[in-house]
C-alpha cells in the first residue's frame, strides 16, 4: 500500500492508473475470504443446519416476545378457566385432545384450565434464561481458567487441572439436590422471591459444575496456539500478557467457545427439566418447560396430549440447538473442505 | 507401567479424600442444623444436643473430617463416647473398617446401606450398558457402511430425537404406556437374582435399562459411525482390500479394531458414571438403588449417607478413568506411559 501511495503522491502515472492501483487490494479482498466468511458460506450450504438455525432463531424470538405478549394480555398463562375442565372426571379438560380449540390451540391444563400454549411459550422464556445464564457462567469461568491453565503452565496448570478433575468426579445431580435446601435459603435472604432464589441457585450450580469441560477445551487450544508464530511475534514485540490473552488468543478461541456453548445450552434446558421433576426446580405459577412437563407427568395416561406438548417443546429446543452446534462445528472446522 | 498405575491410584485416593472434605464443608457451611433432622416431632433440646454430639456435628469441620478419614482405615464407633461405652455398651454401634459413617436417620452404618443398594444400581447400569453397546455400536456400523443412504439417515436421525427428550419423559412414557396402559411389558420392579432368579431379575430390569440405553445410544451410534468412517480412509484398510481379504474379515479384524478403541474409552467412563446410581431413572421406576437413597438422604439432611454415596460414585468415576487409561495402553500398542 505505502509503495503505491508514494508513487501516487509523486505524481507517477495517470489518474486511470491510480484508480487501478487503488482497486487492486479491493479485488484481492473479495477473493481471499476471512475464516468467518468461509464458515458462514459452509453453514449456508448445509441444509439441516440451516433448518436448525431457523428453528433455534424462532425459539429465541418467541422466548423474547413471550413476556411482552404476556404483559399485553395476548398470552394468558395464569388465567384459570374452570368452565373448560370437568370436575366429574377429576378435573380433566372437556372435549377431545386435552381441550384443544381455536382459543386454546394446545389444550388446557387439567385441574386449572390454564392455557397450555401460553404456559409453554412463557415457560420457554424462563427455561432459556436459566440455560443461557448457566452457559455464560460455565463459558466465562471455563475460558478464564483454561486460558490461565494453558498459558501459565506449571503449578497453575496443575492445580486448575486437578480442580477440574475433582469437579468432574462429583455426581452433579446429587450435589444439586443435596445442596438445594441450604443454598436456596442463603440466596433467599438476599433476594425476596423464592423462585428467583431457586433460579439463581440452579444457574450457579449448573455453571459451577459445567466449567471444567470448557476449561479443558480452551486449555488444549491454548497449548497448541502458544507455540505458534503469531504469539511469539507478539511477545518479541514486547506485548504484555494481558494483550496476548485478549488481543491475540481470545479472538482465536471464539469458534470452539461458540460451538460448545451451543451444545451445552440444550443440556441445561434438559437439566432444568430434570430438577423440576426431582422437586427442586422453579415452582409454578411461574412456568418453565421443566415444571410444566414435571406436572404433566401425572396426566401421562389420562391426558396424553398434555404430557406430549411440553415434552415435544423441550425436544424441539434441544434438538435444534444440538444440530446447530454440530453444524457450526463442521462449518468452523478449517479442514472441512478437504 | 506399574509405577504409572500406582501414581494414578494414589492421586485418585487423595482426590476422593479431598472430595469428602469439600462435601462436608458445604454441609457445615449451611445455616440448617443437620441434627434437627435426627429426632422426630417430640425433640427436646437435650436430645438434640446429645444427638449433635454423638454424630460429631458439634466439632469443627476439619476434625469431623479427620474422624471420618480415620474411620475408613481403622473403623469407628457411634456415638464416640468412652463413658457411655462403659455404662451402656449395648447403645454403641460398632462400625468396623472401612467405616463410612453412621446414618442417624436409619440407625445403620452407611456401609451397610450402600452394600444393600449397590447391586440394584449396578444391575441397572450394566444391563443398560450391554443394551446400548450392542445396539449403539451395531447401528453405528450399519450407518457407516451405508453412509448417506436412507438407512444411515434414519438411524442417526432417530438417535438424535431420542437424545433430545429428557430422561424422565422417555422413562415415564415407556412406563405409563408400555407397562401400565397397554400391558405389553410387565410392570417393572426390581427382584434380585437371589429372590426371583435370573428371569425375574431381567424382566424387572428391562424397562429402566431400556430408558437409560435410549438416552445413551445416540452418542454411541454417532461415535461408532464417525470412527468407522475415519478408519475406512486409512491406508492399512486399502492394503487389506488389496490382499483380497473378504469384506467380513476386513470389517471385524481391521476396521473395528481401530474404530472401537476410542469407543471403549467413552464406554468405560459412562459405565463408571452410572454405577454410582442413576437418580432420575431410579426415581421414575421406583427402584431402590443408590440414586434414590441419595435423593432421600439429601432431602432429609442425612449427611453421612450423602457423603458416603458421593464418595462411592466418585470412586467409580475415578476408577473408570484409571482403568480406561490403562486399558487404552493395552489395546493400542502406540500408547505408552512412562
Amino acid at each position: 500500500m505505502s509503495e503505491i501511495h508514494r508513487d501516487v503522491e509523486f505524481g507517477a502515472g495517470t489518474t486511470d492508473e491510480t484508480f487501478d492501483l487503488e482497486q487492486e487490494p479491493e479485488t484481492k479482498k473479495i477473493e481471499g475470504r476471512t475464516p468467518w466468511q468461509l464458515a458462514r458460506a459452509r453453514l449456508r450450504r448445509d441444509r439441516l443446519s440451516m433448518i436448525a438455525l431457523t428453528v433455534a432463531t424462532i425459539v429465541v424470538v418467541m422466548a423474547i416476545l413471550a413476556p411482552i405478549l404476556d404483559l399485553l394480555g395476548v398470552l394468558k398463562p395464569n388465567d384459570f378457566n374452570p368452565e373448560l375442565i370437568d370436575p366429574a372426571l377429576g378435573g380433566y379438560p372437556r372435549g377431545a385432545f386435552g381441550g384443544m380449540s381455536w382459543t386454546h390451540p394446545l389444550g388446557v391444563e387439567p385441574g386449572t384450565g390454564r392455557d397450555t400454549l401460553s404456559r409453554v411459550v412463557l415457560g420457554l422464556t424462563f427455561s432459556l434464561i436459566v440455560a443461557i445464564s448457566a452457559t455464560l457462567i460455565a463459558v466465562v469461568v471455563g475460558t478464564v481458567l483454561g486460558l490461565i491453565s494453558g498459558f501459565l503452565g506449571h503449578w497453575a496448570d496443575w492445580s486448575i487441572s486437578r480442580l477440574a478433575d475433582m469437579v468432574l468426579a462429583f455426581p452433579v445431580t446429587l450435589m444439586l439436590l443435596a445442596l438445594s435446601g441450604m443454598f436456596i435459603d442463603i440466596i433467599g435472604k438476599v433476594v425476596p422471591n423464592d423462585n428467583v432464589a431457586t433460579g439463581i441457585y440452579i444457574v450457579f450450580v449448573l455453571g459451577f459444575f459445567g466449567w471444567p469441560t470448557f476449561a479443558r477445551i480452551i486449555r488444549g487450544q491454548v497449548l497448541s496456539m502458544r507455540e505458534r508464530e503469531f504469539i511469539e511475534a507478539a511477545r518479541s514485540l514486547g506485548a504484555s500478557n494481558r494483550r496476548i490473552y485478549f488481543k491475540e488468543l481470545l479472538p482465536n478461541l471464539w469458534a470452539p467457545i461458540l460451538v460448545y456453548g451451543t451444545l451445552v445450552l440444550p443440556a441445561y434446558v434438559s437439566a432444568e427439566a430434570a430438577l423440576s421433576f426431582l422437586g427442586v426446580g422453579i415452582k409454578p405459577p411461574t412456568p418453565t418447560l421443566g415444571n410444566i412437563l414435571a406436572n404433566s407427568v401425572n396426566y401421562a395416561s389420562s391426558v396424553p396430549i398434555f404430557f406430549l406438548v411440553p415434552g415435544l417443546a423441550i425436544a424441539t429446543v434441544v434438538l435444534s440447538f444440538n444440530l446447530l452446534g454440530d453444524g457450526l462445528r463442521d462449518a468452523l472446522d478449517p479442514k472441512a473442505d478437504r | 507401567m506399574f509405577a504409572y498405575i500406582v501414581r494414578r491410584v494414589a492421586a485418585g485416593m487423595v482426590m476422593i479424600l479431598a472430595m469428602s472434605l469439600v462435601t462436608m464443608l458445604l454441609f457445615f457451611a449451611s445455616p440448617a442444623d443437620p441434627a434437627r433432622y435426627t429426632c422426630g416431632k417430640n425433640c427436646t433440646p437435650q436430645l438434640l444436643e446429645q444427638n449433635r454430639k454423638a454424630l460429631g456435628y458439634d466439632q469443627p469441620v476439619l476434625s469431623y473430617w479427620v474422624d471420618f478419614t480415620k474411620g475408613i482405615f481403622v473403623g469407628s464407633e457411634f456415638p464416640k463416647d468412652p463413658a457411655l461405652k462403659k455404662s451402656a455398651p449395648e447403645t454403641i454401634a460398632d462400625c468396623p473398617a472401612p467405616c463410612l459413617g453412621y446414618s442417624p436417620q436409619s440407625s445403620r452404618p452407611v456401609r451397610d446401606i450402600i452394600v444393600e443398594k449397590l447391586p440394584v444400581s449396578a444391575s441397572l447400569a450394566i444391563a443398560a450398558f450391554i443394551m446400548w453397546m450392542i445396539a449403539g455400536v451395531g447401528l453405528g456400523i450399519v450407518a457407516a457402511l451405508r453412509k448417506g443412504s436412507i438407512v444411515d439417515r434414519a438411524i442417526v436421525g432417530s438417535a438424535l430425537v431420542f437424545y433430545a427428550f429428557p430422561t424422565f419423559f422417555i422413562g415415564l412414557g415407556l412406563y405409563v404406556f408400555l407397562a401400565l396402559k397397554w400391558g405389553i411389558v410387565p410392570v417393572p420392579a426390581y427382584t434380585s437374582i437371589a429372590d426371583g432368579g435370573v428371569g425375574l431379575w431381567l424382566q424387572g430390569l428391562f424397562l429402566p435399562a431400556l430408558t437409560l440405553a435410549l438416552v445413551y445410544i445416540a452418542g454411541y451410534i454417532r461415535l461408532t459411525r464417525a470412527f468407522v468412517l475415519e478408519v475406512k480412509g486409512e491406508d492399512y484398510l486399502r492394503t487389506a482390500q488389496a490382499k483380497g481379504l473378504t469384506s467380513g474379515r476386513i470389517l471385524f479384524k481391521h476396521t473395528l479394531r481401530g474404530a472401537l478403541t476410542p469407543i471403549a474409552t467413552v464406554a468405560g467412563l459412562d459405565l463408571g458414571g452410572l454405577l454410582g446410581g442413576t437418580i432420575i431413572t431410579e426415581q421414575v421406576f421406583n427402584y431402590d438403588g443408590l440414586g434414590r437413597t441419595a435423593v432421600m438422604a439429601a432431602t432429609t439432611y442425612d449427611l453421612p449417607v450423602t457423603v458416603g454415596i458421593v464418595l462411592v460414585a466418585a470412586t467409580f468415576v475415578i476408577t473408570a478413568n484409571i482403568v480406561v487409561d490403562v486399558l487404552y495402553a493395552v489395546i493400542d500398542p502406540r500408547v505408552k506411559y512412562s
